[in-house]
C-alpha cells in the first residue's frame, strides 16, 4: 500500500512524459533536395507540356450577341420596346469542330456573387415543400410576394433572374437551315438535379396544381410547371437551364452550360460549313452594362480550354529543375570546401 | 474592517490614530474610561481572489479586461444585432469555450488557494478565555486574546510574550520562514507579568500595524489593586512574530496585538497581481497590428462598396433589387453597417482560437515539468510543482536570477570538515572509529602518519569545547539524559548524537560537533562553569571567566577560563587575518598553509590559539574588562581596546574548516546560469562575510572577480559623512565598472578572457540609504548609478535584506531600462514578497515551510533543477509558444486574405469565400491540433544538447522570435501565400468548365478549392518546421488532413435538415472529379511552400556547418565547464576578506 503511494508521488517514468518519446528528425540534406527537386520538376514539366498541348487541341468559338453594335445582328433587340425579339448569329467553320460539341451562354458585368443575391432564395421551396410556397423566407424579398401580396414561387432573386434567353443552332447546307439538335439534359450537376432539387408533388393528379395559390417570378414569361411542357422530367424546379442557374457562378464574369451536341449527324462534331443561331433575345444586360455571349466548345480530360494550369506547370517544373542545378554547384562547392576545413 | 482596508489601500492613513490599545485578556481595566473593545481586523489570511459568490461576475469581468476576449464579445454582439453575412454562433460559440475554460482553470486554482487558506486560518490553537483554555480555530482569534503556544508551533498571530515556560522568562524563536535565519532568537516576557496571568489586569498600547519585522514600540500598562499602574516599555525583543517558530521551551502565553492581515507577515506579502508573460505583450502587440490590418481592411471594402455603387446601375441591378425597408435606411447608418459587417466577415484574421490553444498549451505543457523525473527528488518524494502554468516560456527569456542565500544556494547545515593542529591535518572521515579518524595525514606536508602530540592534541579539542557561546538544548521529553551522560559507554555515543546544540551561529554547533567527534564531548554550562567530557570519559570542569564576544569588526572571540587546577587560559578563534597577527609569527607559516587551502576549496576557516594568564596578568584583564562594562560613555570602544589588550601574544594551535554545505550541484548551476547569459544577484538576510563565502564557493565570484562593496563598514570615515561617502564610491565604481569597462556585447556577461569582472556588494542599510536618502532628489541619481553599476557586475551581492527590501530590489531591476525579465528564487517566506515580485517566481520545497511553494509561480526540490527548468524546459516552452504565436497569425493571415480580395470581385458584397462551416471550423478542427501537438512536443535541439550548452539559452534571448523581423517574415509569408491561393484559383476559373463533362463550377466550388490548398499549405508548412517528430506529430498532422477531407466529404454528402442553405451540397466530391482541380491544388501548395523549402535548402551550407559544430561546441562547452569547475578549485585563494568568521 505504501509503495503504491510512493509510485504515485513519483512521475511516471514514461518516454512520454519525459518528452523522451522516439521522434524523426528530418534533415532536408542535400542528398534529398536536389534529387527531390529534379525529380518534382521533371514530373511538373511533363504535366505541364501535356496540359497545354491538350489545352491547345481544344476548340473554342465565342461570339457576343448582346447587340450594343449598331451592325450587329441583336442590335434592334435591345430597345427596350421590343418585347419579344428574335435576331439570327451567323458563323461559319472551316474545319470540323470535334465533337462532343459543348454550347455556353455568357454574361460578364454579372453578379451572381451578390451576397443579398446569393442568399436570396427558399431551399425548403426548391425541395418541394409546398408548406413553404405560401409563407417564402424572409431572405427572398423583394421578390418573395408580387403586388397583389401573393407569394411568387420559386421566390428569390436568383430564381427571379433565371436566364432566359434561348437559342436555335440552324446549318446552312445549300441555303436550306438544318437545325442542330441541342440536348439539354446532363447540363447540371448529377447530384442537383437527383436529390437536392425535388418538385412538389402533384395534386389530384396535376402537377400544375401543386403551386395553387402561387403566381410566377415577376420577370418570367411562363410559370415554374411551364417551363417545359414536354418532358415532365424537365419541368418545375427540376429543369435542367433552371438548375443550371441557380448554381451560382463564381466570378462577375461567367460562362453557364446550355446544352449539348450529342445528337443524330452531329455526334462526332460540328462539321465545316455555315451555321445560323436564332437568338431569342428576352434577357436585358445593358441596363448595368452587361454582356451576353454564345461559346461553343469541346472539352479534353481537363475541362474547358484554360492555358493558365499548363504554363503554371511548365514554369514551376523550369523552375525547379533549374534550382536544383543551381543548388547542385552550390553544395559541390560547399562541399569541397567543407572538405577542406576538415 | 473593510473602510481599514481601503484606507491601507489608498494609502490614507489621516483617519486613523498612531496607536492602538489592547486590553489582555479583553478585561476593563479600572482606572480607564470605560471599556471599548475596539474593532480590529480578525486573524484570518485570505490570499485567495474569488467566493462562491462574486466569482462568476468578477471572473468575467477579469477576463473581458483582456482585449482579445472583449474585441470578440464585440463581433459576437455585433452579429446578433446587425444582418452580417455569418452567423452569431460562428464567432459565439468560441468566445463561449474560451471563457468556459479560463473561468473553469481560474476557478480551480483559487479553490486551491482557499484550501491552503483554509489549512492555517482551522489551525486549532489554545485561548485563554475566562481562566480556562479553549481550544479555537486561529482565524477566530482577536486581538487581545491570550494565546497558548507550545514547543515547535508557530505562532498563529503576533503576540507580547507574557509568559514562558523556562525560568529566566524567556523563549527561544526561529524565524527562518521569517527572515531567513534560521538561529534561535531570545524574547523575553514583560517584567512583573510572567506570574499569574489570571489575575493580570493591563492594556497594552501599541503603535499600528507596520511591516518592519524589527521594530515595535509600544508600553504596557499594568494595573494591580489598589496600586499606581506599572508601566513598562515593549520593544521587538518582547514580540512574537506570527510565521516563527518556537523552540526549546516548553509553552508560552501571549496576548495578541495584531492578527491576520495587519500581522507583520501578512504586511511583509505583496499583493498577488496577475503576472503577465512577455508573450502575451508581444501577442498583444501583434493583435494591435492585425487589428489595424482589419479595420483597413474594413474601411477599404465599405470605401470601395460605395465608390462602385455609385456607378451607373450597378448598385440596384434589376436583378438583385433591395427591399423597401433597406431603401428607406440612412446612408451613413448603411455604411456604418456595411463596415461592420466587413468587420465581422474579416474578424477571423484575429485568431480567437490562439488564446485557446495558447492557454491549453500552457496547461499541457506544464505537465510536462511536473512529470519530470529529473526534477523527483528521493529525499521528500516529491517533483516539481506548477503554480502557474502562464509563464512556461518566460523561463526560457530570464534575464536576472535573484537567489535567496540560506537554504537556496546552502543548506544551511554547516559541517565540520578538518582541522589542523599544530601544522598536522585532521581529516574526519567517519564517526565511527575514532583511530582511523586520525590517520588522515597531511599529504602536504609528507609526513605519513605522524600526528601532533597528544598533548597539543587535546589542548586543540579543549579550546574547540569551550571557546563558544553554544548552549545545550534541554532535552524535551527525555529528562533523564542529562544524568544518563555518566552513564555506561555503549549508549553513550548514540545519545550524543542526539544532543542538541543551540548557537547564534551554526558555525559554532559544527565546531562543538567536530570536538565532539574527536572524543571531546561539550554538556553544559551551568552556574558559570563549563563541564567537559573528555576521552576518557572523565568530566572537566572549567570555570567561565568571560567571554569576549564576538563583532564583525575584530572577527574573533575569546573566553577565558580557570581550570580545576587553578590555571587561567584564554582560548581565541577567529579569522585568520586577526589571529596570525596576535601570535607568534613562527607558529604561523605551519598553519597558514592550511588555512589558505581550506579556504580555497571554500570552506570557513576559523584559527584557534590560546594563552595561559599569570595571576597578574588576569587581574589587569578582569579589572579592565569590569571597568569597562561598567563605562557609560564609549563602552564599545574601552570593550574594544581591553580586548584587544588581552589578545596578544598567544599561541596559535591549530585551524578548522567547516562547510555550510552548498546545495548540490549549486557552483554548477550557476554556472550554467551565468553562462545562459543570466546575471545573478544574491539577496539575502544574512551577514556579509557569510553571504559573500557563498559567493566564492558558487563561483559567482572568482579569483579575479574585484568586488566593489558599499556596506555600512565602506561607509564609515573620518572625513565625511555617510551620505557623502555613499555618492563618492558610487562615483569611484561607476567610474571603474561602467566608464572604464570595454563595450561589452549584448548578452555576453561573463566572458573567459581577461576582461576585469567585477562583484558589488550592498548590505541592507546602505541601500535604504541609497533609495531614500535625505534628499529626495538624489533618489533617481543614485538608483540609475546603482543599477548602471550592477549591470556591468557579473555577479552582485545584497546582504542583511529585510524582506521587502528584496523586492525592492527586483522591482527596481524589473523597471529598469529594457525591463528585463526577472527570476527570484528562495524556500522561505522571507522570499516570498520577491517571489511574488520578480516576474518568475520560483520557490524552493525547503525545510523553511511551505510559504515560498504556494507563493511560487513554480516550485522545485532542488536548486540544482534550475538549470533544467531554465535552460530546457525554458527554452523549449518559448520557442514553442512563439512558434505557435507567430504560426496562428500567420496561418489566419492567409486564411482571410483571399476572402478580402474576393470582394473585389463581387461587388464588395461581403460575401464570404468559404462556408459558413470552414470558416468556424477552420481555426477549431483543421488547423489546430497539429500546431498544438507541436507546441507541446517540440524540441528543435535536444534537451542534452540544451542541458550542455548553456550559451544557446542566448540565442532566443530579448524576445529573439517574437520581434518585430520574424513577425514581418511569417506576415509577408501569409500575404504571400493567401495572393497565391487566390489568384491562381482566379486563372483557373476564367473558364469555369472544369469537368471533362463540361459542367461548370460555382462559387463554392471556388472557396472550396482555395480552402482546400490553404488547409493542406499551413499544415504542410508546419511539418516543414517541425524538427522532432514523434508518433503523435504524425498522426495529428496527417489526421489532420484526412480528417479535412474525410469532413468535407460528409458536410458535403449529405443534406442537413438543420440548414437553410445546402450549398456546399456535393461541391468537395465534384471538386474531386475535376482533374484540372486536383492539378492545381497540387501545384499551388508546392508553390507556396517553394519559399520555405528554399529557405531551409540556402541555409544548408551552414546546415552541415552548423550541424557538425553542434557536437562539438557541446564538447568545448563540456570542456569549459570542465576547466571552470576545475581551474576555481586549483587556483582560486582567497582574498582575506573572504574568509568568513564563525
Amino acid at each position: 500500500m505504501k509503495n503504491e503511494e510512493e509510485a504515485s508521488e513519483r512521475p511516471d517514468n514514461t518516454a512520454f512524459t519525459q518528452q523522451q518519446l522516439p521522434a524523426w528528425q528530418p534533415v532536408l540534406s542535400a542528398g534529398i533536395i536536389i534529387p527531390g527537386f529534379l525529380i518534382i520538376g521533371l514530373a511538373f514539366l511533363g504535366i505541364g507540356i501535356a496540359l497545354f498541348l491538350t489545352s491547345q487541341t481544344i476548340q473554342v468559338l465565342e461570339m457576343d450577341y448582346t447587340g450594343v453594335e449598331k451592325d450587329s445582328p441583336c442590335f434592334r433587340c435591345t430597345s427596350p420596346s421590343n418585347q419579344t425579339c428574335t435576331c439570327e448569329v451567323t458563323f461559319s467553320l472551316s474545319t470540323l469542330f470535334t465533337g462532343p460539341v459543348f454550347f455556353y451562354y455568357g454574361l460578364s458585368n454579372y453578379f451572381q456573387n451578390f451576397r443579398k443575391y446569393g442568399v436570396s432564395k427558399d431551399d425548403y421551396q426548391l425541395t418541394g415543400d409546398t408548406q413553404y410556397f405560401k409563407s417564402p423566407r424572409d431572405v427572398c424579398f423583394p421578390y418573395a410576394h408580387d403586388s397583389k401580396n401573393n407569394p411568387i414561387v420559386p421566390c428569390g432573386a436568383i430564381a427571379s433572374s433565371m436566364f432566359n434567353d434561348t437559342f436555335e443552332l440552324y446549318q446552312i447546307i445549300n441555303g436550306t437551315k438544318k437545325k442542330v439538335p441541342l440536348d439539354g439534359k446532363g447540363i447540371s450537376w448529377w447530384t442537383d438535379y437527383n436529390i437536392k432539387y425535388r418538385n412538389p408533388l402533384p395534386v389530384n393528379g396535376s402537377f400544375a396544381s401543386a403551386f395553387d395559390g402561387t403566381v410566377k417570378p415577376i420577370n418570367w414569361p411562363k410559370a415554374a410547371y411551364e417551363l417545359d411542357l414536354t418532358d415532365p422530367n424537365n419541368n418545375g424546379f427540376l429543369n435542367q437551364d433552371f438548375l443550371v442557374w441557380m448554381r451560382r457562378a463564381a466570378l462577375p464574369q461567367f460562362r453557364k452550360l446550355y446544352r449539348r451536341i450529342t445528337e443524330g449527324d452531329y455526334a462526332t462534331g460540328l462539321p465545316a460549313g455555315n451555321y445560323s443561331l436564332t437568338v431569342y433575345y428576352n434577357y436585358p444586360v445593358l441596363s448595368f452594362d452587361g454582356r451576353k455571349k454564345v461559346v461553343f466548345s469541346n472539352v479534353s480530360w481537363m475541362g474547358g480550354k484554360n492555358d493558365f494550369l499548363g504554363i503554371a506547370y511548365l514554369v514551376v517544373g523550369s523552375l525547379c529543375v533549374v534550382m536544383s542545378v543551381v543548388m547542385l554547384i552550390v553544395y559541390a562547392k560547399f562541399k569541397f570546401s567543407d572538405d577542406d576545413d576538415a | 474592517m473593510l473602510r481599514r482596508r481601503l484606507n491601507r489601500l489608498c494609502g490614507g492613513d489621516e483617519n486613523r490614530v498612531d496607536s492602538r490599545t489592547i486590553y489582555v485578556g479583553h478585561r476593563p481595566c479600572p482606572d480607564t474610561e470605560a471599556f471599548i473593545p475596539s474593532k480590529f481586523c480578525d486573524n484570518r489570511i485570505v490570499s485567495s481572489k474569488y467566493t462562491v459568490w462574486n466569482f462568476l461576475p468578477k471572473n468575467l469581468f477579469e477576463q473581458f479586461r483582456r482585449i482579445a476576449n472583449f474585441y470578440f464579445l464585440i463581433i459576437f454582439l455585433v452579429q446578433v444585432i446587425v444582418d452580417t453575412p455569418t452567423s452569431p454562433v460562428t464567432s459565439g460559440l468560441p468566445l463561449f469555450f474560451v471563457i468556459t475554460v479560463t473561468a473553469i482553470k481560474q476557478g480551480y486554482e483559487d479553490c486551491l488557494r482557499h484550501k491552503a487558506d483554509n489549512e492555517v486560518n482551522k489551525y486549532l490553537v489554545t485561548v485563554l478565555e475566562d481562566d480556562r483554555s479553549v481550544k479555537k480555530e486561529s482565524e477566530k482569534i482577536k486581538v487581545g486574546d491570550v494565546v497558548e503556544v507550545v514547543e515547535d508551533e508557530t505562532f498563529p498571530c503576533d503576540l507580547i510574550l507574557l509568559e514562558s515556560s523556562r525560568e529566566d522568562g524567556t523563549c527561544f524563536v526561529t524565524t527562518a520562514s521569517l527572515d531567513g535565519e534560521s538561529n534561535h532568537k531570545t524574547h523575553y516576557t514583560v517584567q512583573d507579568t510572567e506570574k499569574d496571568l489570571q489575575a493580570l489586569t493591563a492594556t497594552i498600547e501599541c503603535e499600528q500595524p507596520q511591516p518592519d519585522l524589527y521594530k515595535f514600540v509600544g508600553r504596557m500598562h499594568i494595573y494591580k489593586a489598589e496600586q499606581e499602574p506599572a508601566v513598562r516599555s515593549l520593544g521587538p525583543e518582547n514580540l512574537l512574530l506570527k510565521g516563527a517558530t518556537l523552540k526549546n521551551t516548553k509553552k508560552i502565553y501571549g496576548v495578541a496585538v495584531y492578527t491576520g492581515m495587519e500581522t507583520k507577515m501578512a504586511l511583509n506579502y505583496q499583493g498577488k497581481s496577475q503576472k503577465r508573460s512577455a508573450v502575451e505583450k508581444s501577442i498583444n502587440a501583434f493583435l494591435l497590428v492585425y487589428l489595424c490590418i482589419l479595420i483597413s481592411k474594413a474601411v477599404v471594402c465599405t470605401t470601395l462598396k460605395y465608390v462602385w455603387q455609385s456607378k451607373e446601375g450597378q448598385d440596384e441591378p434589376w436583378y438583385n433589387q433591395k427591399t423597401q425597408k433597406e431603401k428607406d435606411t440612412n446612408m451613413y447608418l448603411k455604411m456604418f453597417t456595411d463596415f461592420l459587417s466587413f468587420m465581422v466577415l474579416f474578424n477571423f484574421i484575429i485568431p480567437v482560437s490562439m488564446y485557446v490553444t495558447v492557454e491549453m498549451q500552457k496547461f499541457l505543457g506544464s505537465f510536462f515539468i511536473t512529470w519530470d523525473k529529473d526534477f523527483f527528488d528521493s529525499e521528500i518524494e516529491e517533483g516539481a510543482l506548477v503554480n502557474t502554468s502562464d509563464l512556461n516560456e518566460e523561463l526560457g527569456q530570464v534575464e536576472y536570477v535573484f537567489t535567496d542565500k540560506t537554504g537556496t544556494l546552502t543548506q544551511n547545515n554547516m559541517e565540520f570538515i578538518e582541522c589542523c593542529i599544530d601544522g598536522f591535518q585532521y581529516k574526519h572521515r567517519d564517526t565511527q572509529s575514532e583511530v582511523d579518524g586520525f590517520t588522515m595525514t597531511d599529504g602536504v606536508m609528507n609526513k605519513l602518519h605522524q600526528k601532533a602530540g597528544q598533548e597539543k592534541e587535546e589542548l586543540f579539542l579543549r579550546a574547540l569545547c569551550l571557546c563558544h557561546t553554544v548552549q545545550v538544548k534541554e532535552p524535551g521529553s527525555k529528562e533523564a539524559l542529562t544524568d544518563q551522560v555518566d552513564g555506561i559507554d555503549g549508549i553513550l555515543p548514540q545519545l550524543e548524537e542526539e544532543r542538541g546544540f543551540i548557537a547564534s551561529s551554526p558555525d559554532e554547533i559544527a565546531l562543538v560537533k567536530g570536538a565532539m567527534k574527536y572524543g571531546f564531548t561539550f554538556l553544559g554550562l551551568e552556574s558559570k562553569s563549563m563541564k567537559i567530557k573528555n576521552r576518557e570519559n572523565n568530566i572537566e570542569e572549567y570555570k567561565l571567566l568571560h567571554v569576549l564576544n564576538f563583532d564583525p569588526v575584530r572577527r574573533r572571540m575569546s573566553v577565558i577560563v580557570q581550570t580545576k587546577s587553578g590555571e587561567t587560559l584564554l582560548f581565541c578563534k577567529g579569522a585568520d587575518s586577526s589571529i596570525f597577527p596576535r601570535v607568534k609569527p613562527e607558529e604561523v607559516d605551519r598553519i597558514r598553509m592550511h588555512v589558505e587551502r581550506n579556504a580555497t576549496e571554500g570552506y570557513r576557516t576559523l584559527c584557534v590559539a590560546f594563552k595561559q594568564l599569570s595571576a597578574e596578568e588576569y587581574a589587569m584583564a578582569d579589572k579592565g574588562l569590569s571597568d569597562a562594562r561598567l563605562a557609560l560613555q564609549d563602552r564599545e570602544e574601552k570593550l574594544i581596546a581591553v580586548y584587544n589588550q588581552v589578545e596578544t601574544g598567544m599561541s596559535l594551535i591549530g585551524a578548522t574548516a567547516v562547510e555550510d554545505r552548498l546545495q548540490e550541484e549549486a557552483a554548477e548551476t550557476m554556472e550554467a546560469l551565468q553562462g545562459a547569459g543570466m546575471k545573478v544577484w544574491v539577496l539575502t538576510g544574512d551577514k556579509m562575510e557569510t553571504a559573500k563565502s557563498t559567493c566564492y564557493a558558487c563561483r559567482l565570484f572568482q579569483r579575479g572577480t574585484e568586488l566593489l562593496e558599499l556596506t555600512v563598514r565602506t561607509l564609515e570615515d573620518e572625513r565625511l559623512k555617510r551620505q557623502e561617502k555613499l555618492y563618492e564610491l558610487l562615483q569611484e565604481y561607476h567610474r571603474k565598472a561602467v566608464q572604464d569597462a570595454p563595450p561589452v556585447k549584448a548578452g555576453v556577461t561573463r566572458s573567459w578572457s581577461a576582461n576585469q569582472d567585477y562583484g558589488f556588494i550592498i548590505d541592507g542599510a546602505t541601500l535604504s540609504l541609497l533609495m531614500n536618502p535625505p534628499l529626495e532628489a538624489d533618489a533617481s541619481q543614485y538608483k540609475s548609478l546603482f543599477l548602471q553599476i550592477c549591470q556591468n557586475c557579473t555577479a552582485v551581492l545584497c546582504c542583511r535584506m529585510a524582506p521587502l527590501q528584496k523586492a525592492q530590489i527586483v522591482k527596481m531591476v524589473k523597471n529598469s531600462k529594457g525591463s528585463p525579465i526577472t527570476l527570484s528564487i528562495g524556500d522561505g517566506a522571507n522570499d516570498v514578497s520577491m517571489i511574488l515580485e520578480a516576474h518568475v517566481g520560483i520557490g524552493i520545497k525547503g525545510k523553511e515551510g511551505r510559504q515560498a511553494v504556494r507563493n511560487s509561480d513554480y516550485a522545485i526540490p532542488k536548486l540544482k533543477h534550475l538549470k533544467k527548468l531554465l535552460l530546457a524546459h525554458g527554452h523549449l516552452y518559448y520557442v514553442r509558444i512563439a512558434h505557435l504565436v507567430q504560426y496562428f497569425f500567420y496561418k489566419n493571415l492567409c486564411f482571410i486574405l483571399p476572402q478580402f480580395l474576393y470582394q473585389f470581385f463581387c461587388g464588395c458584397s461581403q460575401q464570404p469565400l468559404y462556408d459558413a462551416a470552414y470558416l468556424t471550423m477552420y481555426n477549431i478542427c483543421f488547423t489546430s491540433m497539429p500546431i498544438l501537438a507541436y507546441s507541446l512536443l517540440e524540441q528543435h535541439i535536444d534537451i542534452e544538447i540544451l542541458l550542455d550548452n548553456a550559451a544557446l539559452y542566448r540565442e532566443i534571448a530579448n524576445n529573439a522570435m517574437l520581434r518585430w523581423r520574424p513577425f514581418l517574415y511569417w506576415t509577408v509569408l501569409g500575404i504571400f501565400q493567401g495572393l497565391l491561393f487566390f489568384f491562381g484559383v482566379r486563372f483557373l476559373f476564367s473558364n469555369p468548365a472544369l469537368q471533362d463533362n463540361g459542367q461548370v463550377f460555382g462559387n463554392w466550388s471556388y472557396g472550396t478549392i482555395v480552402f482546400t490548398v490553404l488547409v493542406f499549405t499551413v499544415t504542410l508548412k508546419l511539418a516543414l518546421d517541425t524538427r522532432h517528430w514523434t508518433w503523435i506529430n504524425h498522426f495529428v498532422i496527417w489526421g489532420s488532413l484526412a480528417f479535412y477531407v474525410f469532413f468535407s466529404f460528409f458536410w458535403g454528402g449529405i443534406i442537413w435538415p438543420f440548414l437553410k442553405q445546402q450549398r456546399l451540397y456535393f461541391v468537395f466530391a465534384n471538386m474531386l472529379s475535376s482533374v484540372s482541380a486536383w492539378l492545381v491544388i497540387i501545384i499551388l501548395i508546392l508553390l507556396s511552400l517553394l519559399p520555405e523549402i528554399l529557405l531551409v535548402v540556402l541555409r544548408k551550407p551552414r546546415g552541415p556547418h552548423s550541424r557538425q559544430k553542434k557536437p562539438s561546441q557541446s564538447n568545448v562547452g563540456g570542456n569549459q565547464s570542465s576547466q571552470s569547475s576545475a581551474r576555481p578549485l586549483l587556483m582560486r585563494t582567497f582574498s582575506d576578506e573572504s574568509n568568513p568568521v564563525i
